[in-house]
């Protein structure tokens, strides 16, 4: 990342951290600042309209109900690509605030190798090697970044009709579907696991914190980062504590 | 649209012999006829359009040819192309009344994503209704004649309407009763084939053109609108399609596309919700300690012990 760009990430954090606040209690760790929880908050609005939107132009039997929300047809197809332009926007800026944290590197390859112990929940506590993202939520990620440029070229194409060769537009078409389905089939499994898969993920976007339990739990490795204890001690101790009482 | 049948009378008081026209059906396609042989291009199929249909004469561009502008407009259905070509070292004109063909099977409403903004009459017109038409111009790509036009005020397509408000009142379209050639004609589609055939025929055995055809492209289920072209083998030196085809994504990709798109988002949702059900949370560790845990039976044996 261009020192520039890292420069206004910081400053951004900045502001946003005096604008609002994060009570961060005992036995708790700050792990999404305002800046990142605004970003994602702001990203996921745009989202969930752009598909609202974008399913109601692609499927009839939806068009009935979803378009009226939005004014009728017309104004459906008039809203569809700001909505999406600004979803762009504000995934651009938490592309700038993630991207280093996001990278790709050999602990993720590992954890994709035990992938299926994850899905299964045999791995109740993750190894070492997870740090502030793992490797499926790093996939989550760059499968955005390769969906959202798809769409952004697809889009203008698509927006910009009577610009463009009419073959581009029935080629953009498809791509636009295949970079939507691609999206969709990330977001459930997003939301699921942020929500009713692991109990306690939830409040890290909306309050900022999580607990230390969840911490070494889920990124041992971004635990051992942020506190300098070693997270499967710290689990130890908690454990016999717990048995003793 | 009136329907004539409704009003066919079925029964007469006191009238000897049949009723006149009972049991008489005719057919309910409508068709087209342009001879290209015979056009003189003097036009007044274009003013007869911009007339019936109370559009502005709009602003035009000259590129070096008779032609009124470049293409059809969407305040401008109807144009006649003057395409320069060359027949044994001599100019030759091919003028071609070029307009909405009207297709079988249309590539804008296989386009179109707003419900009722293309519809299809039973005698083959293809109608846009703007009312219900999005503005997405979906239709443009997918037509391969590239026909329907957008207007950027209205942000609506439009294009022509084989003047469906006048042969539901059964009139010829307003561009047939303004030729004073008879290049043009209005029919039953078996009719105005019919007539072509003819004509093709004629053209062959008569007039030395040996190519002479009917063009009405089978590749989309046939047209509407209908030429007699005099060298069927190269309708592209009219500008014509020989073979014109509706872009793969308007077709197969449309038709799968949805239900993959639906059923993957269905069965995402119901793969999640069960996973949570089969596998459940993933809690932050240590879990308060387990009582049972296990298969099924076991669990059920273990409530049989407890009182």
């Amino acid at each position: 990342m261009s020192t520039t760009a890292k420069k206004f990430d910081e400053k951004a954090r900045g502001e946003f951290a005096r604008m609002g606040t994060t009570r961060v209690h005992r036995g708790e760790l700050l792990r999404h600042p305002v800046y990142t929880r605004f970003l994602h908050w702001s990203v996921a609005i745009f989202f969930i309209l752009s598909l609202l939107t974008g399913f109601a132009i692609y499927s009839p039997w939806l068009f009935h109900w979803i378009a009226p929300l939005f004014g009728g047809g017309p104004r459906t197809r008039a809203l569809h690509p700001w909505f999406a332009l600004l979803f762009e926007v504000f995934f651009l800026f938490q592309f700038l605030n993630w991207v280093a944290p996001m990278a790709w590197g050999e602990a993720d390859r590992r954890w994709l190798r035990r992938m299926g112990q994850y899905v299964t929940n045999e791995d109740r506590i993750e190894t070492e090697d997870v740090g502030f993202f793992n490797g499926g939520q790093k996939i989550y990620f760059w499968s955005i970044v390769v969906s959202g440029i798809l769409f952004l070229i697809t889009g203008f194409v698509l927006w910009f009709d009577d610009a463009v060769p009419r073959w581009s537009v029935a080629v953009s078409y498809v791509i636009h579907d295949l970079a939507a389905l691609l999206m969709l089939a990330g977001f459930i499994i997003h939301v699921y696991e942020g929500t009713a898969h692991q109990p306690g993920t939830f409040r890290s976007m909306m309050d900022g914190t999580v607990t230390e339990r969840w911490a070494w739990t889920h990124h041992p490795g971004w635990y051992r980062a942020l506190t300098g204890r070693n997270p499967r001690d710290d689990y130890e101790r908690e454990k016999r504590r717990q048995e003793e009482r | 649209m009136s329907n004539p049948r409704t009003f066919q009378i079925q029964e007469i008081s006191a009238h000897p012999g049949p009723v006149p026209g009972l049991g008489v059906r005719r057919e309910e396609e409508v068709c087209k006829y342009i001879d290209v042989s015979t056009c003189i291009g003097c036009k007044a199929c274009e003013v007869a359009c911009v007339e019936w249909n109370d559009h502005p004469f709009r602003e035009t561009t000259f590129n070096d040819t008779y032609q009124t502008m470049p293409s059809t407009e969407w305040n401008y259905y109807n144009l006649i192309k003057f395409v320069e070509d060359d027949r044994d070292n001599n100019l030759m004109w091919l003028l071609r009344k070029d307009q909405c063909m009207h297709c079988a099977d249309p590539g804008c409403l296989r386009a179109c994503p707003a419900d009722g903004a293309i519809i299809k009459f039973e005698n083959g017109i293809v109608d846009f209704q703007q009312e219900n038409c999005i503005g997405c111009g979906y239709c443009i790509s997918g037509c391969p004649f590239d026909i329907p036009k957008f207007n950027p005020q209205t942000k609506k397509v439009y294009k022509c309407t084989l003047c469906s408000d006048r042969v539901g009142q059964g009139l010829e379209p307003a561009c047939i009763k303004a030729c004073p050639t008879g290049c043009l004609k209005f029919g039953t589609k078996s009719d105005m084939i019919q007539i072509a055939g003819l004509r093709a025929k004629q053209l062959r055995e008569v007039s030395g053109f040996a190519n002479a055809g009917v063009y009405n492209p089978s590749s989309i289920g046939g047209t509407h609108v209908i030429y007699v072209l005099h060298d069927i083998q190269a309708p592209e030196r009219y500008g014509l399609p020989a073979n014109p085809v509706i872009p793969p994504s308007y077709t197969y990709w449309k038709w799968l596309a949805k239900p993959i798109g639906l059923g993957m988002g269905l069965l995402g949702i119901a793969a999640v919700f069960f996973h949570r059900v089969f596998y459940g949370p993933k809690l932050p560790q240590p879990e308060p300690p387990e009582i049972r845990s296990g298969p099924r039976e076991e669990i059920d044996a273990g409530r049989k012990e407890t009182p």
